[in-house]
């Protein structure tokens, strides 16, 4: 059996006997004798350091690792810088609590402090929140932060992330408010359907950009009918093309998220990653979740704290805006770390090369008969192709060791970054040829 | 401590990527960046040493003694890191194909078999990050179990009013109406006052056992009898699991459903505010509510967050399962509350807890005599303590007790680190009686002094900007 008690056998005696108890069922007097569990639990005998570290390498081992993944969809293998894996396994910041006593929490409180401004400055937005569970809470966190008594109604486009819109519908169920989903035409929200579903009792529209298909959205244009309707704009925005693309600032956006997963975090089969949340000056304190701010202390020096916490749960119980009381602290680290290590020249560089990678991609996909984009529209580091015998396609490329594209409705969506060497464009290209050709 | 971008140096960077080996894309006309953004500009020996001191101001577990209540801050062993870290868990993409993900699969399935097993549940699932997000998660099987009945009266929730601020914020957000009940004297559920708060209106209750002043409702399945026998369903709120796990299960307490913090009880680490995991499971008549991935699991259930959940945080607790086993989970529990009594006990006769009797896994001091006696506050207690290199306890709560501190020691806490504990709240106690200014100043040798929290709300200063 493995165990963290450090106490032996004879000193535990000892204790009990010095609160005046023999046994440990005293502990438990209060509990009632007909459920005490007078049987162990059906759950094997515990390991030894050595047993258990093979036993889940074990399980690790029954997955497979793709040297190349051309898949995205929500989760994206960039490049991780090896500082960025290294700094948030100490143990300090590994292991602290929620940063409620400033005294003892300078060092996550600067840090959450530096990641708020880095993710103003990617997004040209004016407040950040200490960040949320993931990308899709924070949208669902964001139309909620929309709604007021008159305004009740999300909007979300159906060119969203699928998860992300089960997300917000989830939410609005939960607040017992509705969601209507804007079609998208040509694998974009269709501008002419929002413009009829714009109706007085609209609270906000969710656009993500670029979007599930991987195309750039008419940001501004969408952004303008949404306002001219009186309703807010959130956008939902990958970060790592916002290092290049117009930020949502520009494109009018009142709150502004995404996943934060690309910042540095591994695709870890979903988790975690971290949600970001930014708004304008003059939404900021409807903006839910922890906020570090800036302060002085007793002696007059600078210091930084949990801020506008009148918002939240344990202040105002049932009238709070949102239930959470936790961030994703350590990835909102990881996420400023990455940015700080990759600088605004890195991540664009980061931006550029997984949009030339993509594009690389998808020319040689599309020179092989019968394959061709589905979508007229321009795109970052996704796009969606109609391929013939694209199963056997992704299954040949599987066993070379290449993770291919995502099948989705009416084609396969495909995605790289970065990471992937033209060399191994390349191969993925001539595999994918070699099976439409037979 | 200068902020990063203090030291930032234009034109300073690393070698990270190789140069394009494609032809570059133009960004689309009218979709390109105007300004590029304001991040630092670093070599590798300034981040390194910049994110070295930040370490060096922050308290983890490994630093020393972390008393903090309801909150579980136990050792988090290294070699759940190691696992998590493992390249067949970090590098696999959520949406690979099934026969690529079957380790995870495996991860996700052997755990939860293990955690309906000490919860007493039928189903589980791992979509929820945090504890407040399970009980979102927890709080919607409740309300999507009436909607199905089509029982649409049922729209109250009940919490004691002992009870964390998420409970009523999450009954709440699931578009219910939350009904706040008194707790008897002795700090558990008042029979007569749950009596009159139940009716054909009641949805639900959300209750944490043991509660929240470290007391185990021994009417605990009288409890669950009558909001059963009212129509509604009873939510277990895991908080406090770390006391009993493996000793009672809240299954057999009645419950419906529950959530458990895994960053909690199951020993992975707080990451200074998260990723936390908060695994939701339920009985069988509730499993058709559980949320799923539309992604990955194709649509028709509502969802809670994307993909499958904290992944990597699951695999840290499973190792943490496995290796204590059927035997270690009860040990655990068990010096958990030997801990927390040995302290209570040790302390008591200066500081006094709230209710004198034997407590789980925390116990509550009840300073409001002290106070008065002293003028020294149960914050300035708190702030005094730091300058010892411990961290405070949780401060005025649970809200039923005035002038609280709240301490949960852990069963990974020495019997000489609990001596040590209560020598130092000994000498605060005297040092009060003779210095309480010294103690309203503290702490006097922390990394900063009290900060001005009121400042910091009224002029928000929420990022930097280049002066």
């Amino acid at each position: 059996m493995g165990s963290y008690v450090p106490s032996t056998p004879a000193e535990r005696q000892e204790m009990l006997k010095a609160i005046g108890l023999s046994d440990y069922r005293e502990l438990y007097r209060d509990v009632p004798e007909s459920m005490y569990l007078d049987h162990p639990l059906d759950v094997p005998a515990g390991m030894s350091e050595l047993e258990v570290s093979r036993a889940v390498s074990a399980m690790a081992a029954k997955n497979k690792v793709f040297s190349t993944i051309l898949r995205g969809a929500g989760a994206y293998d960039h490049y991780i810088p090896s500082i960025v894996k290294y700094i948030p396994a100490k143990e300090e910041f590994l292991t602290a609590y929620t940063p409620y006593q400033a005294e003892m929490s300078q060092g996550i409180l600067q840090s959450i402090f530096e990641y708020q401004t880095m993710i103003c400055e990617l997004t040209g937005m004016d407040v950040s929140n200490a960040s949320v569970y993931d990308g899709a809470t924070a949208a669902a966190e964001a139309a909620a932060m929309c709604r007021d008594r008159k305004r009740k109604v999300t909007l979300v486009s159906a060119a969203a992330h699928p998860d992300v819109i089960n997300t917000i519908r989830t939410y609005c169920y939960g607040a017992g408010e509705e969601l209507r989903i804007v079609p998208a035409k040509d694998g974009k929200t269709d501008l002419d359907a929002l413009k009829e579903m714009l109706t007085p009792d609209v609270a906000s529209f969710y656009v993500q950009q670029p979007n599930f298909n991987g195309l750039f959205e008419d940001a501004e244009a969408l952004g303008e009918a949404v306002h001219a309707a009186g309703a807010m704009y959130v956008m939902g925005c990958n970060p790592i093309a916002l290092a290049i693309m117009k930020t949502p600032r520009d494109c009018g956006a009142d709150v502004a998220v995404g996943e934060g997963q690309p910042l540095g975090m591994p695709i870890g089969y979903g988790g975690p990653y971290l949600g970001f949340m930014v708004t304008t000056t003059k939404h900021m304190r409807k903006l839910p979740g922890r906020i570090v701010g800036e302060t002085v202390d007793s002696k007059g020096e600078r210091a930084y704290v949990l801020s506008l916490q009148a918002r939240e749960q344990h202040i105002r119980r049932e009238k709070a805006s949102s239930n959470i009381c936790s961030n994703e602290a350590l990835c909102a680290l990881t996420a400023g770390l990455y940015m700080a290590t990759m600088g605004p020249q890195g991540m664009a560089d980061a931006a550029r090369q997984s949009m030339a990678k993509a594009h690389y991609l998808a020319d040689a996909l599309c020179a092989i008969p019968g394959i061709a984009l589905k979508y007229p529209g321009e795109y970052f580091d996704e796009f969606v192709v109609e391929m013939p015998k694209a199963d056997e396609a992704l299954k040949a490329l599987e066993e070379a060791g290449i993770l291919g594209g995502l099948p989705v409705e009416g084609g396969v969506l495909w995605c790289a970054t970065e990471k992937a060497s033209r060399e191994a464009l390349d191969r993925a290209a001539a595999i994918v040829k070699e099976v439409c050709a037979g | 401590m200068k902020l990063i971008f203090e030291k930032s140096v234009p034109g300073r960077g690393m070698s990270l990527l190789p140069p394009c080996d494609v032809d570059l894309v133009a960004m689309p006309a009218g979709l390109e960046r105007e300004t590029m953004p304001q991040l630092p500009e670093m070599s590798e020996t300034d981040i390194s040493r910049h994110y070295t001191e930040l370490n060096q101001h922050v308290h983890g577990v490994n630093c020393g003694f972390y008393p903090l209540g309801s909150c579980t801050m136990k050792y988090n062993p290294r070699i759940d890191e190691e696992m998590a870290a493992l390249p067949g868990f970090t590098q696999i993409h959520p949406l690979a194909p099934a026969d690529a993900t079957e380790g995870c699969r495996e991860v996700l399935d052997t755990a939860k078999r293990y955690l309906c097993e000490v919860s007493g549940m039928d189903d589980m699932t791992f979509q929820p990050a945090a504890g407040a997000h399970g009980e979102f998660t927890g709080v919607l099987l409740i309300k999507q179990y009436h909607d199905a009945r089509g029982d649409k009266k049922r729209t109250k929730i009940i919490v004691p009013d002992s009870a964390h601020g998420t409970n009523p914020a999450t009954a709440a957000m699931c578009g219910f109406e939350v009904v706040n009940i008194a707790s008897a004297p002795n700090g558990c559920v008042d029979l007569e006052a749950l009596k009159a708060a139940l009716g054909d209106d009641t949805a639900g209750l959300m209750l944490t056992n043991p509660n929240t002043v470290g007391i185990f409702d021994e009417n605990i399945l009288e409890i669950t009898r009558l909001v059963h026998e009212a129509g509604g369903l009873c939510y277990y709120d895991g908080a406090n699991l770390n006391a009993v796990m493996g000793v009672v299960r809240p299954g057999d307490m009645g419950f419906d459903c529950i959530h458990m913090n895994l960053h909690k009880t199951f020993a992975t680490p707080h990451g200074g505010g998260g990723p936390g995991a908060g695994a939701v499971g339920c009985k069988a008549f509730l499993a058709e509510y559980l949320p799923k991935s539309a992604l990955m699991d194709g649509p028709g259930r509502l969802q809670v967050r994307g993909f499958a959940g904290n992944f990597l945080v699951v695999v840290k607790a499973l190792t943490y399962i496995m290796t204590l086993g059927r035997e270690g989970i009860p040990e655990a529990a068990r010096n958990a509350v030997l801990n927390a009594n040995y302290l209570m006990r040790k302390i008591q006769g200066t500081f006094e807890p709230a209710f004198d009797r034997i407590c789980m896994h925390e116990f509550v001091l009840d300073l409001s005599g002290f106070k008065k006696e002293t003028g020294v506050s149960a914050l300035d207690v708190a702030k005094s303590l730091i300058d010892y290199g411990m961290h405070p306890p949780t401060m005025y709560f649970p809200l039923i007790v005035h002038e609280a501190l709240m301490l949960e020691p852990t069963e990974t806490e020495s019997r000489e680190t609990l001596d040590w504990a209560a020598e130092v709240f000994r000498q605060l106690y005297e040092l009060a009686h003779k210095d309480p200014e010294f103690m309203h100043n503290a702490p006097h040798n922390a990394q900063i002094g009290r900060p001005d929290e009121v400042r910091a709300a009224r002029n928000p200063v929420l990022r930097w900007q280049k002066s």
